[in-house]
């Protein structure tokens, strides 16, 4: 089990107060995959992170990174960048990520060496030996997300790394999680965008008021909802209105609904044989948005798409 | 984790912090700040100087006859010449009662008078009842007055009588046990000023982490021991920079302002190299003992103005302590000197007062053992309630004061 799953999670239950922050969630991260934490603010994403991390412990339910039941006995082969990013301010670009990498066993000397080398692989050279609090938000969390990869951990775990960024230095981060998913590392980050999921991750877990409910594929949670047909026609009523699923939502003479059971061919003959007079026809493969709204309901859903205050 | 990992963590924690201190330019306000005061001391004073000039010559009663009286008092004399900075030790004649040896004690038992010892039996039975050290300087001396007046006396240059019968007790008035309390009070209160100044700085420790989240980045990586081990040895590493530069502006004012610094201070029972290593190792342990319970104190508070609060009550703490192990200086076997010797936080003042007092050297190991200990536990509650109360990990936990009231 340890050698498929980079970090696992089996019903960790954890409350602050009178909140039951995360109420029983249970996870498995293959090895080498990328893997999204999706959910609403709040859902407790972050707090099933610092489980998993070893930052707090569980009161009830186990966990184990990268094969270690106490994740902090796995942290040199671990890189974590928090929600709420934080830095030493007075601290030099590369002696900030040396120090991050110290942290997590790599001799600071070599350190120092990879994060000059990082910086300048990124354009960043002029940076070097500026101290962190020169530096706008964006460029300190760059500056961390390097500190975060300098020791080349095999489990790296991004906590909505993408609030903050502007729209270029997202796509630069994208690019960063398949590089390093490529050259091996197992990703997890948490994100309340569906979109970054969608473009990035083979596997997520959907988390919904403290609760996992969907673990799986992006495919396998598209799988679960019937693809959705677009029709407008031309005739009003007809025996054609039979083959749509009776569900099926009408504004004039358009419709919308879930592709029956059947599959297109039969609804095709139906609408062609009963005179329905197609206008416009789309099947359409839902999307991890249609699937999310699904697995964990409008409400949550909703949540998703509030205004969200950026972490500092 | 292991041990070696939870250090190394440590060190990488400690390193920061200590570079972060060390090379910043507040440093230097810092070195600087102490040597204003000392800077007047000298210039206002050569108190120490003067303050020698004052002091009263160590005193022994002759209880003899006036004649055998008149010789020791001709023999030392003779021996004034030697005398170059460190007085020769003074000579009283008391005249004999019938019972000498109540006499004896009844001179010994006497405060006002700071009599170091008694000399009865004459020239013929000297003997010498007093608390100093069998090779102390005062046992020789006397030794060689009687010397001298018995050869004045046979008027022999070879002649010899008997010598000197030594009888050392634990107390007198003037005994070096009673002086050697000012060498254990100074001890005291050095370590007390030093550990005042440099362990408050423990209680904020923590808020630059907490106020700028470094503190996640810290606990994701390294067991929250490490933070706290490192942040304490860190704050004492650069404590000892501090002291380092002092104690060496001191010791060049010293030299250039007083004939001589420690030597107006009576020796203390251990010696002074020891006595000195010792005031190193305690200095150490007290900043160890008490800044971990600030650093856990401090780790608790959520902003700097909660921090500030503390620092006042704090101190009034630590002069507590203080006070404590000052009530045991003098009396080295008291329940007093004892208790705080126990009592982890009050237990190096108490410490270093006995290594004025007595010579043993194993109490001192098993001290140090002792607090030693105390820090381990102290970090250990500190960073464990630190991950319950401040990282909210695992069951519940809040201060009485956080919880919502009951009403």
């Amino acid at each position: 089990m340890s050698a498929n799953y980079a970090a696992t999670a089996t019903d960790m239950i954890k409350t602050f107060g009178d909140t039951m922050a995360v109420a029983g969630v249970s996870l498995a991260v293959p090895t080498g995959s990328i893997y999204g934490i999706l959910g609403p603010n709040g859902a407790g994403k972050t707090t099933t992170i610092r489980m998993l991390l070893g930052i707090i412990d569980p009161d009830k339910g186990s966990r184990a990174l990268l094969g270690r039941e106490r994740p902090l006995e796995a942290a040199h082969e671990v890189g974590y960048l928090p929600e709420e990013r934080g830095l030493y301010p007075a601290m030099a670009c590369e002696e900030a990520i040396a120090f991050m990498g110290a942290l997590r066993g790599l001799p600071i000397k070599e350190g120092r060496a990879r994060a000059i080398a990082l910086l300048h692989g990124r354009g960043l050279g002029d940076w070097i030996g500026k101290p962190i609090r020169t530096l706008s938000k964006g460029m300190a969390q760059t500056v961390q997300l390097l500190g975060t990869i300098v020791h080349e951990p095999k489990l790296i775990v991004l906590d909505e790394p993408f609030s903050g960024l502007d729209a270029i230095n997202q796509a630069k981060l994208e690019e960063l999680i398949r590089a390093e998913a490529a050259a091996g590392a197992t990703v997890i980050f948490s994100t309340h965008v569906i979109a970054h999921a969608e473009r990035l991750c083979e596997r997520v877990a959907i988390i919904a008021a403290g609760k996992v409910a969907f673990d799986g594929a992006v495919d396998e949670a598209r799988g679960r909802l019937r693809p959705i047909v677009h029709l407008r026609t031309r005739a009003e009523d007809g025996p054609w209105r039979a083959a749509l699923p009776s569900d099926a939502r009408r504004s004039g003479r358009e419709w919308k609904f879930e592709l029956p059971e059947g599959g297109p061919e039969p609804l095709l003959r139906a609408l062609l044989d009963g005179g329905a007079g197609i206008e416009t026809l789309s099947i359409e493969r839902p999307g991890l948005h249609d699937a999310f709204v699904a697995i964990a309901g409008e409400a949550a859903a909703r949540k998703m798409d509030e205004p969200v205050e950026v972490a500092a | 984790m292991t041990v070696r990992e939870t250090l190394s963590s440590a060190f990488v924690i400690g390193r920061r912090d200590f570079n972060a201190t060390v090379f910043s330019k507040t440093f230097l306000m810092f070195l600087l700040g102490p040597l204003l005061p000392l800077l007047f001391g000298f210039v206002f004073g050569g108190i120490g100087a003067r303050a020698e000039k004052n002091e009263t010559p160590p005193t022994v009663a002759v209880i003899s006859s006036p004649a055998d009286f008149a010789l020791l008092d001709k023999a030392r004399t003779r021996f004034l010449p030697l005398e170059e900075g460190r007085p020769l030790v003074t000579l009283k004649s008391v005249a004999p009662e019938p019972d000498v040896p109540a006499q004896r004690d009844r001179l010994l038992g006497a405060e006002e008078e700071k009599l170091l010892g008694v000399l009865d039996g004459g020239l013929t039975a000297p003997h010498f009842t007093g608390a100093v050290n069998a090779d102390g300087r005062t046992v020789k001396q006397i030794g060689l007055f009687v010397d001298e007046a018995q050869r004045l006396a046979n008027g022999a240059p070879d002649s010899r009588g008997p010598p000197v019968k030594i009888s050392l007790t634990d107390q007198s008035g003037g005994s070096l046990a009673s002086a050697r309390e000012i060498t254990a009070r100074a001890g005291q209160f050095l370590i007390f000023f030093l550990t005042v100044f440099l362990a408050g700085m423990l209680l904020s420790q923590l808020i630059e982490e907490k106020s700028n989240k470094v503190i996640e980045v810290l606990a994701a990586a390294v067991p929250v021991d490490s933070i706290f081990i490192g942040k304490l040895f860190a704050m004492l590493a650069m404590s000892l920079v501090g002291i380092a530069v002092w104690l060496t502006a001191g010791a060049i004012g010293a030299a250039l302002f007083l004939d001589q610094g420690l030597g107006s201070l009576p020796p203390p029972a251990v010696g002074w190299p020891v006595f000195i290593a010792l005031g190193f190792i305690y200095f150490t342990t007290n900043y160890l003992l008490i800044g971990a319970v600030f650093l856990g104190i401090g780790s608790q508070a959520s902003t700097v103005r909660e921090v500030q609060t503390l620092s006042m009550p704090v101190t009034m703490a630590q002069v507590l302590l203080f006070g404590f192990a000052v009530l045991g200086v003098g009396q080295p076997s008291s329940a007093e000197a004892i208790g705080a010797a126990i009592f982890p936080l009050s237990s190096a003042y108490a410490m270093i007062a006995r290594a004025a007092e007595e010579p043993l050297i194993w109490t001192h190991i098993s001290a140090l053992a002792w607090q030693i200990l105390w820090v381990m536990l102290i970090l250990r509650i500190s960073a464990s309630l630190f991950r319950r109360s401040v990282l909210k990990s695992g069951p519940a936990f809040r201060w009485p004061w956080q919880r919502k009231a009951a009403l």
